[in-house]
């Protein structure tokens, strides 16, 4: 840990965000973190099948989530956005429920694997497991928006190995030619499952990729959680002021394997992820609160009970909560399908 | 009524729809300002403006792509790929994206989107350009397969897909485009996703088709006649959901059937319908269930000649109904 110094408390950037902001992002932080980890062990006890999160990239989600009007702004997230579907404000007990394959999961009803975020209520359009098919789906539902007179921005988020899919480049390619507000949000954490960046690109980061389409790219640290948001927010204002999409690369880590299938000791050795480790962007904005005067151990300490509690809620609500009726496997294959999944015979 | 072709029904089709919802976009590669390889959309950036009728990059994927992103958000677009040949880089958009998003969502998000493109063969169009695609998206739930066989129905039938809340692949046999010549219902009118069509009434064989095969068939069916077989056409039109009951219903009166498809004969429509046939209809069946399609070659060749050999017609289609009615 860095010395407190007394140039630490004249941090400019923490004027970015009101006082209150800065802390509600800091709980969402360690409420997503703490979320995260219960999921892993819930996964281990046999509760849950499988679990696949975003330990490390809480600063990059919750910057990205706070630069947007949630409800308002649409949002295409990927399979790490615990933090940024929280922060735009999917509730603990629905992320759980999401996690248990619930009936009552507002993702999906207990259909998808868990973090295939969908939310009509957030704007989170509904996405699948191919990585980088939302991509192309980003720039569509800017051009509705626009077509409709809607000054909404949207958000689409992927990782670094997505960036290598023909669907990021088409679909990049389509928002710069029609310069739809789009932000597209890579959150580079340096590895897709086993293959590190080196192997995904021959260029220094995914933000780079912007110059071919004639579009703004940034590249910032995805650890600071008020650059990431500067980032951001400046994105979408180009974006609505018709200056077009941008690339906003978040540079950031993964604490935990890819998935609770996957063994990341294959690939990435002890002293590698104890480095990541130092890169924690929890206690990194903690102290930033600390030495701005908006934080101390008696917060944090009411802070870290709240979550606990919050959590066992949501983890206790969610395993009590009805499986899926087996008898509404048919449903919603079409828009008129019955318990045949038949779209026109159950109505004629 | 006007006789009209089909290509042109399809055009008026889009036309009214842009008029009547300004929710409707129509995208693909050419479709403005060229109006598209086979004149589809010809005139209607003129009409309804650049961000209603847009000009894609040349990327498959991307164009469904987009389109998905902008049903779910509202709009009803209407991607064009250029020939179904080309259409397999949207393959995952279409089946992994657009069919599941109902389901995948709970009944949360919709996509009701329609992919045009014009497919089969017959036009000396070669490997690339003759292929029929229907059964990889019929074997999709979630995704509609339309297929009009005439100018009337492609007309209310392409009505219908834009203002269905589903996805629907709908299929144009391009080798009618101008070919096929038929009256066409003056206003307003859709032609319902589903429901076959009995083309032609018969007793002592049901022949099963869509698209330009319906042609074909409908032909070797009056040579029948006037051999003494009196055949009766069904005209699938949609062949995702499949209308089963209508099949089935005309293969008990006559107690034979044929299915005609210039697909391969493996695993296509033929392969479902004698399936569906043998599930409900075996002891109504006096013989059994024939196939007329093209063999199992990747598509048809090149050479007028090699084209001919592997595509069923009017001679090939009348001899399995002669053998059928013999049985």
């Amino acid at each position: 840990m860095a010395p407190r110094s007394p140039a630490a408390t004249a941090d400019p950037d923490l004027a970015l965000l009101e006082p209150e902001k800065l802390v509600e992002a800091y709980r969402l932080m360690v409420l997503a973190r703490a979320l995260d980890e219960r999921m892993w062990i819930l996964q281990r006890q046999g509760k849950v099948p499988f679990v696949i999160t975003g330990q490390g990239q809480e600063a990059a989600q919750v910057g990205a989530a706070l630069a947007l009007r949630a409800g308002h702004d649409i949002v295409l997230p990927y399979y790490r956005d615990i933090a940024l579907v929280l922060a735009l404000g999917m509730s603990p007990r629905e992320l759980m429920l999401s996690a248990f394959a619930r009936a009552a999961d507002p993702n999906s009803g207990g259909r998808q694997m868990p973090n295939h975020f969908s939310s009509r209520r957030l704007r989170i359009l509904t996405g699948s497991s191919p990585v980088g098919t939302q991509i192309p789906h980003a720039a569509g539902a800017a051009l509705a928006s626009r077509l409709r007179g809607e000054d909404s921005v949207v958000l689409v988020s992927f990782g670094e190995g997505a960036s290598s899919e023909g669907d990021f480049h088409e679909g990049v390619n389509f928002a710069a030619i029609h310069r739809l507000p789009v932000v597209f949000f890579c959150e580079n954490n340096g590895w897709a499952i086993s293959v590190p960046s080196r192997r995904q690109m021959n260029v220094e980061g995914v933000a780079r990729r912007a110059a071919g389409y004639g579009i703004a790219g940034v590249a910032v640290d995805g650890q600071d959680l008020l650059a990431v948001y500067r980032a951001v927010a400046e994105a979408a204002e180009r974006g609505r002021g018709g200056e077009g999409p941008t690339i906003v690369e978040a540079l950031t880590y993964r604490f935990v394997p890819h998935s609770s299938d996957d063994d990341d000791r294959i690939y990435r050795s002890a002293d590698e992820m104890a480095e990541m480790r130092r890169r924690d962007p929890i206690p990194a904005f903690r102290e930033r609160l600390e030495a701005a005067g908006l934080w101390d151990e008696a917060k944090e300490e009411r802070l870290r009970q709240e979550v606990a509690a919050t959590v066992d809620d949501a983890a206790d609500h969610a395993e009590r909560s009805p499986q899926p009726d087996p008898a509404t496997v048919m449903q919603h294959v079409f828009a008129s399908s019955g318990r045949d999944g038949h779209p026109w015979r159950s109505s004629a | 009524m006007a006789v009209k072709r089909m290509i042109d029904a399809i055009r008026e089709a889009l036309d009214e729809e842009l008029a009547r919802d300004e929710s409707v976009i129509v995208m693909g590669e050419d479709v403005g300002v060229k109006g598209g390889v086979f004149v589809a959309t010809k005139g209607l950036i003129d009409r309804y403006g650049p961000e209603r009728v847009i000009d894609t990059p040349l990327a498959e994927s991307g164009i469904v792509g987009v389109a998905i992103g902008a049903a779910m958000n509202g709009l009803r677009p209407v991607a064009e790929i250029q020939f179904a040949d080309f259409i397999y880089p949207a393959m995952d958009q279409i089946i992994s994206e657009a069919a599941r998003i109902r389901y995948r969502s709970n009944g949360e998000w919709q996509c009701p989107l329609v992919v045009r493109a014009p497919y089969g063969a017959g036009v000396r169009g070669g490997l690339y350009h003759s292929q029929s695609v229907e059964s990889f998206f019929a074997h999709v739930p979630g995704l509609k397969v339309v297929i009009p066989s005439n100018p009337a129905d492609a007309k209310g039938l392409l009505k219908a897909a834009i203002r269905d809340d589903d996805p629907v692949v709908f299929l144009e046999p391009k080798r009618g485009y101008r070919a096929i010549q038929g009256e066409v219902p003056e206003g307003d009118y859709v032609v319902p996703i589903g429901p076959a069509r009995i083309a032609r009434e018969g007793e002592h064989l049901t022949a099963i088709a869509y698209g330009m095969m319906l042609h074909l068939t409908m032909q070797a069916a009056e040579r029948l006649e006037r051999e003494g077989v009196s055949v009766e056409v069904v005209d699938l039109r949609t062949l995702a959901p499949l209308d089963r009951a209508t099949i089935v219903e005309s293969v008990k009166k006559t107690g034979r059937a044929l299915v005609v498809y210039e697909d391969n004969r493996t695993l296509g429509m033929g392969a479902e319908v004698a399936a569906i046939l043998a599930e409900e209809a075996l002891f109504h069946l006096d013989a059994p269930v024939r196939r007329v399609a093209m063999p199992d070659v990747p598509a048809t060749p090149y050479a007028a000649v090699l084209e001919d050999a592997v595509l069923p017609n009017v001679d090939t289609i009348a001899q399995a109904m002669r053998e059928l009615a013999r049985v």
